[in-house]
């Protein structure tokens, strides 16, 4: 087994820099190019299918849409803190992460290349809202090949963890596939549903859901509420070296090896307790209070260490 | 088609289905034995509640008979929209019926898939499309979107997108496209019964809707990116 690549080039204080700048830096400002080398030991990701093949979906130009030669998803392999990983990463900036012909079959190669490879994880730095409606048919079905990959690599023995820390967050399908992961780990920027606020506010109206309310929006679905809910399994401060170091606190006492029929009925039983327990609530708010914790309100405001030490407060098992 | 003649037609033998709203399962006779039945009519939204109903039967299916097949019957307009199902994580409900799916796969259940109305979507993407292999009538309708709405999202005239539409099946709705993308193994006619023995006589071969959609010219660069990523080429 290779040293940790971190100790190798200690010794030079400028890589050190290098490394220290980029990994203390906002995962939600970082593009997905910057996440990587961000996340990884530094000059050890190898891209699979990188720009320089010139992969761009077929599909964009009989729409006069421009393309992209990555397809919007960078993929590749490298070493976090010394432990091999594959790693993908969705630039949310190229047609919102949405997934497409090209993007998904790269997504889905990458989980099935760890099923050989069997590294220590599989990193899904999400950030899309799910199909993208240019080829949605494409899409559509690229999202279930990624889906049934994802639970294929779990069976194999290979941890997947979601990584949500990102402007459009992870939803449509790809909020499915977040919860198919071994793992969730979430920033309170980060956002995890299925239907868009704008979606289901200009199919059933502004009564139901106002997408421009931004604090509706986020007690809804953002990182903090996720976590209460018991969503996310990890939350952490928006930085990148925050994720690495979830990534290493969620992959030790992980021993992934798919889901049994114990741990499903367990799951069964732990979200139909959740409908009964706040099946008639519409906002995260009226949970929290449920939840036992005092001033409610206020937990928005908290920075991520705060709201740790509040959320430790929960007089009820998070559901 | 409506559900009941459906049942009719696809088990003569019988079949028994306990139905609340709009979403029921059961088990029905066949030839080649017992089957666990689950779906969805009347283009049924599909909510929480909805995903933990059918969760409970795939998991009950997984507990007593795990060898038995499990057919899925899709007619959904596509997952709830709304604020409280939103609230309370619809994906991770998603989710979860979909994980129960693949257990029952894994543990040696065959999953076949007949779109008899519609399949829209997250409703499907979570049940239907977990299937060793789908099929469809040949009314059936599956789709992300119709066009119009593709027209507004991607700013296009709706003449060109149907134009487009008759050359690609990338993005236009219908049964062919998905046929044509591998995502469909073919359209059921006359004998249903006959077309659901065949398919559970058929051997599972893994997820191969990439090949088939190469093969078929519908979806040509989806098999070939996934393998030069999974040989981790450059």
């Amino acid at each position: 087994m290779k040293p940790p690549h971190a100790k190798a080039t200690a010794a030079e204080p400028s890589a050190v820099n290098a490394v220290h700048d980029s990994s203390t830096r906002s995962f939600y400002e970082a593009d997905a190019r910057a996440r990587i080398a961000g996340l990884l030991d530094r000059a050890s990701f190898r891209e699979f299918v990188g720009p320089c093949r010139r992969m761009a979906s077929p599909h964009l130009t009989p729409l006069d849409q421009p393309g992209a030669f990555d397809d919007g998803v960078v993929v590749g392999e490298g070493l976090l803190r010394g432990r091999r990983v594959l790693i993908a990463a969705q630039q949310g900036a190229f047609l919102g992460g949405g997934v497409g012909e090209v993007h998904g079959a790269k997504l889905t190669g990458l989980l099935e290349r760890a099923v050989t490879e069997r590294p220590a994880a599989v990193l899904l730095l999400l950030d899309t809202g799910g199909v993208r409606l240019h080829e949605a048919n494409a899409g559509l079905i690229a999202i279930s090949e990624i889906l049934r990959a994802t639970l294929a690599a779990r069976a194999a023995g290979v941890a997947v963890l979601a990584l949500i820390g990102s402007g459009n967050g992870a939803f449509g399908g790809m909020g499915i596939v977040a919860r198919c992961c071994s793992a969730v780990l979430m920033s309170e920027e980060g956002r995890l549903s299925l239907s868009g606020p704008e979606v289901i506010e200009t199919v059933r109206g502004v009564e139901e859901f106002d997408a421009r309310d931004r604090a509706l929006v986020w007690r809804v679905t953002g990182g903090k509420h996720r976590f209460l809910l018991g969503e996310a399994n990890l939350l952490v401060a928006d930085r990148i070296d925050a994720f690495a170091d979830a990534v290493l606190a969620a992959l030790d006492g992980l021993h992934e090896s798919g889901d049994s029929l114990v741990a499903l009925e367990r799951e069964q039983t732990r979200l139909s307790q959740r409908i009964a327990d706040y099946g008639d609530c519409r906002d995260g708010l009226e949970i929290w209070r449920r939840q036992g914790i005092a001033e409610p309100e206020r937990l928005p405001l908290l920075d991520t260490a705060e709201f740790l030490a509040a959320a430790a407060t929960r007089g009820t098992p998070c559901n | 088609m409506q559900l009941m003649p459906l049942l009719e037609r696809l088990f003569p033998l019988g079949h028994s289905i306990l139905r609340r709203d709009d979403v029921f399962s059961g088990s029905a006779r066949t030839a080649a034995g017992e089957v666990t039945l689950i779906g969805t009519a009347n283009r049924r939204e599909v909510g929480i509640d909805d995903a933990l109903q059918l969760a409970a039967a795939v998991l009950a299916s997984t507990r007593e008979h795990p060898q038995r097949p499990i057919l899925m019957l899709v007619d959904t307009a596509g997952q709830r929209l709304s604020r409280r199902d939103e609230l309370l994580g619809i994906n991770a409900y998603f989710a979860h019926l979909a994980r129960t799916l693949e257990l029952a796969r894994r543990r040696g259940a065959r999953l076949v898939t007949l779109v008899y109305g519609e399949a829209v979507s997250g409703g499907f993407l979570s049940f239907g499309l977990m299937a060793d292999q789908i099929y469809a009538l040949a009314g059936a309708q599956i789709r992300v979107m119709d066009l119009r709405a593709m027209a507004r999202v991607t700013k296009q005239p709706l003449d060109k997108l149907e134009a487009l539409s008759r050359s690609s099946p990338v993005f236009a709705p219908g049964v062919d496209n998905y046929v044509r993308m591998g995502a469909v193994e073919s359209v059921w006619q006359d004998d249903l019964a006959a077309a659901l023995l065949a398919a559970l006589a058929r051997p599972a071969e893994g997820d191969r809707r990439r090949e088939r959609g190469a093969e078929r010219g519908g979806r040509t660069l989806a098999c070939d990116v996934a393998a030069a990523v999974r040989a981790g080429e450059a």
